[in-house]
């Protein structure tokens, strides 16, 4: 726990200097990617000018306005809200199958599920064009290109994540209840609905909210994986480097926007994000 | 009351997404790794090649090249995200106002997309655009083009990724030194250790096991850097930062030689593995030699 001590001048000012050049250091990249964005290419030449004097509008709408952008936007929405209900809907299922069964090997499944996420995305970017391409595909349907091929992959990364962050929430639940309400007559679904789901409620929505980021934030699958129809966000933002070249504050207003999300979820998630990305081998 | 049926059919979907996205490509590239399928060659089928593709990967300069500039790139990294991460984390233990927002603002670049990392530190790194290209000329005379110079492309990926994460591993190690008991502290200072004594002999070995799962996390996640990387050097100037995921991805990956592409995907996980085994190796095993009393 943290001390709560009245304030100590000595070590306490070089601390907080210390912080608050790390802040401004972590800050300084997305404020300049947001100056950026809010200027037009003449105002943008010459000596950088972190003032933002008015506001360069025609950087968003030419985005917001584009329909191939439109496009990749509507995609992102719908890849993350299906992927991230679709993870936290199993991993709710998996991880109460995993607490509350005796099933054979589940510690072993619980650890195997870990190092799906573990493995580096590269490495398996061939196997998995090859098998959604070619193995999966019958006749001329594959998940090729489909906005579902990509809501199944996320599950690689995200359902491990979900589950080993649920674990502790759905073992912290008593047994007891939900003993109670099998012995009043509930059958498995009503219990998971009715007594598991109102009480691991916040739980289930830090995980969605997360896994919605992780799948909105992800590039390597969507940028190898689909071509036209169900590119992705982040898919449109690398095409502005190798395609457009120099529109900075375009670009600029792109990341910005891919940044949304973050922004807006920054508050809700950020005592859950480390464990997250630790794979809960941290709890604050 | 309880039955294994029901237990196995909730756990059913989870299994077989797993098993068919997460299990398959791994068997797919191990069976296709010892092929040689090239989907333009003469003979476009797959026939088994034995280790041919191995020992076409020994040779393979590039490659190699690749994978000990990605061997550079996460030990600099990793080193100063620990370094840095740590004093961060001590530094925000003393009382001082504002922790709160802080940790908030810490967190902001965990969130943030690999891909618009990569897009904000081009932003700053652009000759006749980013501010660092012109302070660093006007202040210091550092002529910094990250598109010419292969020393400066490949501090400024490091730099980026020590921006990206060392908030993990401050926020991962805050989270294990607020947690340390005040006991061998108190008893150290009784003892009369001084600062250094009390860091070396005490904090330390208490936070070893914190600190060995950071730098786990953070070894792998730098091992398989790609889409930041690729955002703001494209791999360049010529190969000087292109890491061993953007090899397979960007030069491997299009020539359609599966046979080839597999293997090097194989030797990458394994070089990935062993790495990581010989790491715990190391560092577990000087843990286990005796502590002066």
């Amino acid at each position: 726990m943290m001390r709560r001590s009245p304030f100590k001048p000595s070590g306490g000012w070089l601390s907080l200097a210390f912080w608050i050049v790390a802040s401004l250091i972590t800050l300084f990249p997305i404020y300049w990617m947001f100056v950026v964005s809010a200027k037009s290419r003449v105002e943008l030449f010459g000596a950088p000018n972190f003032i933002i004097r008015s506001f360069f509008v025609e950087n968003y709408t030419a985005t917001l306005t584009n329909p191939t952008f439109q496009r990749y936007m509507i995609n992102s929405i719908i890849i993350s809200t299906s992927n991230a209900l679709l993870v936290t809907t199993l991993a709710l299922l998996a991880t109460y199958a995993l607490s509350r069964y005796r099933l054979v090997g589940k510690e072993n499944i619980f650890f195997w599920t870990i190092t799906n996420r573990m493995a580096p995305p590269a490495v398996f970017l061939l196997p998995l064009f090859l098998l959604i391409t070619q193995t999966f595909a019958i006749g001329s349907f594959s998940l090729y290109d489909t906005r579902i091929g990509l809501v199944l992959l996320y599950c690689v990364f995200n359902l491990p994540f979900a589950i080993w962050t649920l674990r502790g929430i759905i073992d912290a639940i008593p047994k007891e209840l939900d003993e109670a309400a099998m012995v009043d007559g509930c059958n498995t679904w009503q219990v998971l609905t009715g007594v598991i789901l109102p009480l691991a409620k916040p739980g289930l929505a830090v995980t969605a909210i997360l896994t919605w980021v992780f799948a909105w934030n992800e590039y390597l699958f969507a940028a190898t994986l689909t071509s036209v129809n169900a590119r992705t966000i982040t898919t449109g933002l690398a095409e502005f480097v190798t395609v457009t070249g120099t529109n900075w504050g375009q670009m600029a207003a792109t990341a910005s926007l891919t940044l949304v999300p973050a922004l807006v979820f920054l508050g809700l998630v950020q005592q859950h994000i480390v464990a997250g990305l630790t794979f809960g081998a941290v709890k604050e | 009351m309880r039955s294994q049926t029901t237990g196995w059919l909730l756990l059913a979907p989870t299994l077989i997404i797993l098993l068919v996205f997460g299990l398959g490509p791994f068997i797919y590239v191990l069976v296709v790794g010892f092929t040689n399928w090239n989907s333009f060659a003469a003979d476009p089928s797959a026939h088994f090649a034995g280790v041919q593709n191995f020992r076409r990967l020994v040779f393979d300069d590039p490659f190699l090249h690749a994978l000990w500039l990605t061997f550079g790139f996460t030990f600099f990294a990793v080193l100063s995200e620990i370094a840095l991460g740590y004093l961060l984390a001590q530094l925000l233990m003393r009382d001082i106002p504002f922790q709160g927002f802080f940790r908030t603002i810490h967190t902001l670049p965990l969130m943030v997309a690999p891909i618009a990392v990569g897009a904000t530190w081009r932003l700053l790194t652009v000759p006749g655009l980013g501010p660092l290209p012109y302070y660093l000329d006007r202040w210091l005379g550092i002529d910094l083009r990250i598109g010419s110079f292969a020393n400066q492309a490949f501090a400024a990926t490091v730099i980026m990724d020590v921006w990206h994460w060392t908030p993990l591993v401050t926020l991962t190690l805050l989270a294990a030194i607020s947690s340390l008991p005040k006991e061998p502290f108190e008893q150290a200072q009784i003892d009369g250790a001084n600062r250094f004594q009390v860091f070396w002999y005490v904090t330390l070995p208490l936070l070893k096991p914190a600190i060995l799962a950071t730098v786990f996390i953070r070894v792998m996640d730098a091992l398989r850097t790609v889409d930041e990387v690729w955002m703001l050097t494209g791999g360049g100037p010529a190969a000087a930062t292109r890491y061993v995921g953007l090899h397979i991805w960007r030069v491997v990956f299009p020539k359609t030689d599966y046979g080839y592409g597999a293997a090097m995907s194989l030797l990458t996980l394994y070089v990935t593995i062993v790495l990581c085994w010989l790491m715990y190796v190391a560092l577990v095993a000087r843990r286990e030699l005796p502590r002066s009393e």
